[in-house]
């Protein structure tokens, strides 16, 4: 095979001998086209499988870790959770609006392919800065390269403006809820946004369904929409870097068809139920070829298909093609043999195809035919098991940016402009504008939709909800990766906790630059082993997830960024927490300790152009104390609304408190302590591990962060339509509501 | 007990939703009633669910209106059968002719979900019956085509003949531009059939039910629908 023909499958040389070895020959092309999309990054995970092995995946709620479409937690009731985040950042940036919606489409497949029905999707989602106002840009983007003016302004807003439509556009005809998640603008992502869909659906835990091929003989239907052309390569596109010209992949962007896979998912769980299918697996990156011998490899078996057999939109389609094609909203599932027509009867009903288009076979190999002549053939493990597994060479993340000392800048002049200039800040402003054109009610289960630390949604026929959030943060990640991780999952937890819910289990999005440099390689390992020990010290297992990697753009990385998805869980819906305070009079309470962490700071970036210093230092102790403490009050009914003190510090916090809703609502007068800190870094600082929760039984909820060793103070009462803050009683911040909310809603203003 | 129908069309995403408010909600029997089937004999009510039928594709409701359950709709309309189209099962019932309008792009061009307040007009309907003429109900909207048109010469009649059902206002009811989030024709949210029997409007009642959901001012008009049924 000659070197281009390799370069084009994105396969190196020494990979190609590998498959001549596993072939016991050289492969034809069409067997160069399934190894080259199964051992893509993408597919494979080459360069993190060894250190995905070393996150924690087990616990006692824990039904299905990672290995299948996505992972499953046990909530009671023989119910389970069904969950997963998975990114599409590279087609997004291609094809905004497709993009995102195929990110969509493919996320909530894989919890309908469990037999699970979705009922509630988040997005995290990041851009490059969308103004061209001075907040945006910090002395440390300009030192990488990265520079932010009109022009990218201009493309982010409408990648943005894309993103988001197609986000909606999906979700809302499929009829599933988009009821939270992140929009956070950094230089670094100009060129290169990222698309974190994850999506969460109920199945009765004996209904869990699995992409295993099971029992020779049986039969392989191909069901769903008819597959085109397009897409092809999308897995080995997603494995690479941009540079001139990527917008020119455009036609490997798949098209969505969101009431195709509305009728598809009612139609899977209506032939699901009757006992025919044995298993199922949606066709997502790699198409036909992937869900063909990932079945196989799992059960132990292999599958023989006839691609002269499958429904195609084109006519003079290839086994090439056809195995490689990405076309959207097609499963394929085995059914026991001799049940074929229930399963035809039932898709018959959705006007839906579905073709007996092979057989399961016992010797463990792929085996596709074109209307009787073998086109490829090859062993399952080789493309999946077997496929090359990279322990590739890294250094020690250095950033000289982070070890600056930023704890002399000077403070501000006005602390409450400051607060203005922070709450405008594009990453904290109100995401109204986003989340308006998301569907967040059908399904009439959201408790407390977007805007929250969580988001709420019931769950029917039981007492419980489930409380969700997904979260990450770059800044932090890239100015110490491990740290940063520790953050990402601390801070997911948290929101869930501030919702009232126990975290119980977690899912990741790893989205970083090209691994092949050692620099970016040493991020990731950092990043997961940053995961791994938040979420042991947390015990919350991590039951699935997508790493991204080659987010770069001529040569310029992405801040290493983990976006983590947590799921926690209500006994009592009543119980669930939002983030405004709910009545005048409630005393405002603060729970833990604020230290001097303005590091990679909202403050830092927005007030002072700097993305420097060290992110704060998590203690896992006291994050876990504060679960403790909080859970305790929530679950005595004694909180009236809780958030967690994060971006932006204790006086962006209160603001946000203050707001009711999207409203303008209630301020009050509160009195920090100041623990020796200069007032700027009271208000602003990013100490992890604090939550400001509104109460009228104060003295109970006194006592029992005590019990749970958690420091806890008075700030003061809600009331009025000023925001005055103290520190130590020496007023530093008074302003109105109205001034706070205007700067507040500019992003929806901006963008309207 | 009123028995009541909620029509699955391929793509309707509030069908489960509007369900579990007659049945487990307001304590009434549903049933559900599959696009291809025209029998809706033993029913006292019919209802339309949200929605994108047909994914919306041509123009929302323009498919669905060939279903054969279509037919039996008409018929059952025209024995003056109550029949309550939420959205996309509104944009249905225009489609088919047996509510009057359109629905335009929202005036912002982008999908809008948020909560709303309507101004009941009429409470001669079978949707309204039993409720307050000027009290403000709030429940959900979630569309993207929810801005109802008709030429000014019709709407003038569609008013005098009373036809107009409820309209988007502020809290208070008041008719306020920003309230009218869509920029229907005269804030028209909802509207009848000549017949009063065949109601239709975009926000979403089922979704507001109840009070933890935010509002339970929705199943004021799920109940006068039933209430309408049980008198008839």
């Amino acid at each position: 095979m000659d070197k281009a023909t390799l370069d084009r499958h994105g396969l190196k040389p020494e990979e190609y001998d590998l498959i001549v070895k596993h072939m016991g020959r050289e492969p034809n092309l069409t067997e160069l086209g399934l190894f080259s999309v199964m051992w893509s990054e993408h597919c494979s995970y080459k360069s993190s499988r060894i250190h995905l092995k070393t996150l924690p995946t087990e616990g006692p709620r824990v039904v299905q870790g990672p290995g299948e479409n996505a992972g499953a937690v046990d909530i009671g009731d023989g119910l389970a959770v069904v969950f997963k985040i998975e990114s599409h950042n590279h087609p997004s940036f291609i094809e905004p609006y497709q993009g995102a919606a195929t990110g969509v489409g493919g996320i909530i497949r894989d919890i309908f392919t469990m037999g699970a029905r979705p009922i509630a999707i988040l997005n995290s989602l990041r851009f490059g800065p969308i103004t061209d106002a001075s907040a945006e840009r910090t002395v440390d983007d300009e030192r990488r390269g990265i520079h932010s003016r009109g022009a990218e302004a201009v493309k982010n807003r409408r990648i943005l403006s894309g993103v988001v439509a197609g986000i909606g556009g999906y979700g809302n005809a499929f009829g599933c809820p988009t009821v939270g998640g992140e929009v956070v603008f950094e230089p670094c992502y100009n060129g290169n946004p990222l698309v974190n869909a994850m999506c969460v659906g109920i199945v009765k835990t004996e209904g869990i369904f699995k992409g295993r091929a099971e029992g020779v003989g049986n039969t392989v239907f191909y069901v769903g929409a008819k597959t085109g052309r397009d897409g092809i390569h999308g897995a080995t596109m997603a494995s690479a870097e941009f540079g001139e010209g990527s917008e020119e992949k455009r036609p490997t962007v798949q098209v969505g068809d969101p009431f195709m896979e509305k009728v598809l998912l009612e139609a899977c769980l209506e032939v699901l139920k009757t006992g025919a299918v044995l298993g199922i697996q949606d066709m997502g990156a790699a198409g036909l070829t992937c869900s063909t011998s990932e079945m196989g490899s799992r059960a132990g078996t292999g599958i023989e298909i006839d691609i002269a057999k499958v429904p195609k939109r084109e006519t003079g389609m290839t086994a090439y093609e056809v195995m490689l094609s990405e076309s959207q909203e097609r499963m394929l599932l085995v059914a026991s043999k001799g049940r074929e027509a229930e399963v035809m009867r039932i898709f018959d009903k959705w006007d839906l195809h579905a073709e007996p288009i092979g057989t399961v076979v016992s010797d463990k190999r792929l085996r596709i035919f074109n209307e009787g002549r073998l086109e490829a053939d090859v062993p399952n493990e080789a493309l999946t098991d077997a496929a090359p597994l990279y322990d590739r060479p890294w250094v020690e993340p250095k950033n000289a940016a982070a070890d600056e000392d930023v704890s002399k800048v000077a403070a501000p002049a006005s602390l409450g402009d400051a607060l203005q200039r922070i709450l405008a800040s594009p990453t904290i402003a109100c995401k109204r504008w986003v989340y308006r054109q998301y569907d967040s009610t059908v399904r009439t289960n959201t408790l407390v939709g977007p805007g929250s630390d969580a988001a709420v949604v019931r769950v029917k026929g039981t007492k419980r909800a489930l409380a969700i959030s997904t979260d990450g943060n770059g800044r932090y990640g890239w100015l110490d990766p491990e740290e940063g991780a520790k953050l990402a999952v601390a801070e997911a937890c948290r929101n869930v906790v501030a919702a009232g819910g126990e975290p119980i289990g977690a899912t990741n999005c790893l989205n970083f630059g090209n691994p092949e440099k050692p620099e970016v390689m040493g991020q990731l390992v950092k990043a997961i082993r940053g995961i791994g020990e938040a979420c042991r010290a947390l015990g919350v297992p991590i039951t699935g997830g997508n790493v991204s990697l080659y987010n770069e753009t001529d040569g310029k990385a992405i801040y290493p960024t983990p976006v983590i998805g947590v799921v926690g869980l209500l006994e009592d819906a009543t119980q669930a927490l939002r983030r405004s305070f709910q009545s005048e009079g409630d005393a405002v309470m603060l729970l833990g300790t604020t230290g001097h962490d303005i590091g990679g700071s909202e403050y830092l970036k927005v007030i002072h152009g700097r993305v420097a210093g060290r992110p704060p230092k998590l203690s896992l102790d006291a994050e876990k104390h504060l679960y403790a403490a909080m859970l305790e009050c929530a679950r005595a009914s004694l909180l009236h609304s809780a958030h967690d003190a994060s971006d932006g510090g204790l006086a962006v916090a209160l603001a946000e408190c203050g707001f009711i809703g999207e409203e303008r609502g209630m301020g009050g007068i509160f009195d920090l302590p100041s623990g020796g800190l200069a007032p700027d870094v009271v208000l602003f600082s990013e100490t992890p591990s604090r939550m400001i929760v509104s109460t009228s039984s104060p003295a109970r909820v006194e006592e029992i962060a005590r019990k749970h060793g958690v420091p806890c103070v008075r700030l003061g009462a809600v009331g009025g339509d000023r925001l005055q803050i103290d520190v130590d009683g020496k007023v530093v911040v008074d302003t109105t509501m109205a001034a706070l909310h205007t700067a507040w809603m500019s992003l929806e203003k901006a963008l309207s | 007990m009123a028995s009541v129908g909620v029509v699955i069309f391929p793509g309707s995403n509030c069908d489960h939703d509007t369900y579990h408010v007659v049945k487990h909600v307001c304590g009434q029997q549903a049933k559900f009633i599959w696009h291809k089937d025209s029998d809706l004999s033993g029913l006292d009510a019919v209802i339309l669910p949200g929605g994108f039928s047909y994914g919306d594709y041509l123009r929302t409701g323009a498919i669905a209106k060939f279903s054969p359950v279509m037919g039996a709709v008409a018929e059952f309309a025209k024995k003056g059968g109550p029949v309550l189209g939420i959205c996309n099962g509104f944009q249905i019932l225009q489609e088919a002719g047996l509510l009057p309008g359109a629905m335009l792009r929202n005036r912002s061009v982008k999908f809008l979900s948020q909560p709303v307040n309507i101004r009941v007009e009429r409470n001669d309907t079978a949707a309204t019956a039993g409720l307050r003429v000027g009290e403000v109900l709030t429940m959900p909207i979630a569309h993207g085509e929810g801005n109802f048109y008709m030429p000014d010469a019709e709407l003038d009649e569609l008013e005098s003949k009373g036809q107009v059902v409820f309209r988007y206002t502020d809290i208070g009811g008041g008719l306020d531009d920003a309230a009218n989030v869509n920029g229907s024709a005269r804030a028209i949210a909802g509207v009848c059939s000549p017949g009063r029997n065949v109601v239709g409007l975009m926000p979403h009642p089922e979704r507001a039910s109840e009070p933890e959901l935010g509002s339970a001012d929705g199943r004021r008009i799920m109940e006068a629908l039933i209430r309408t049924v049980v008198h008839a």
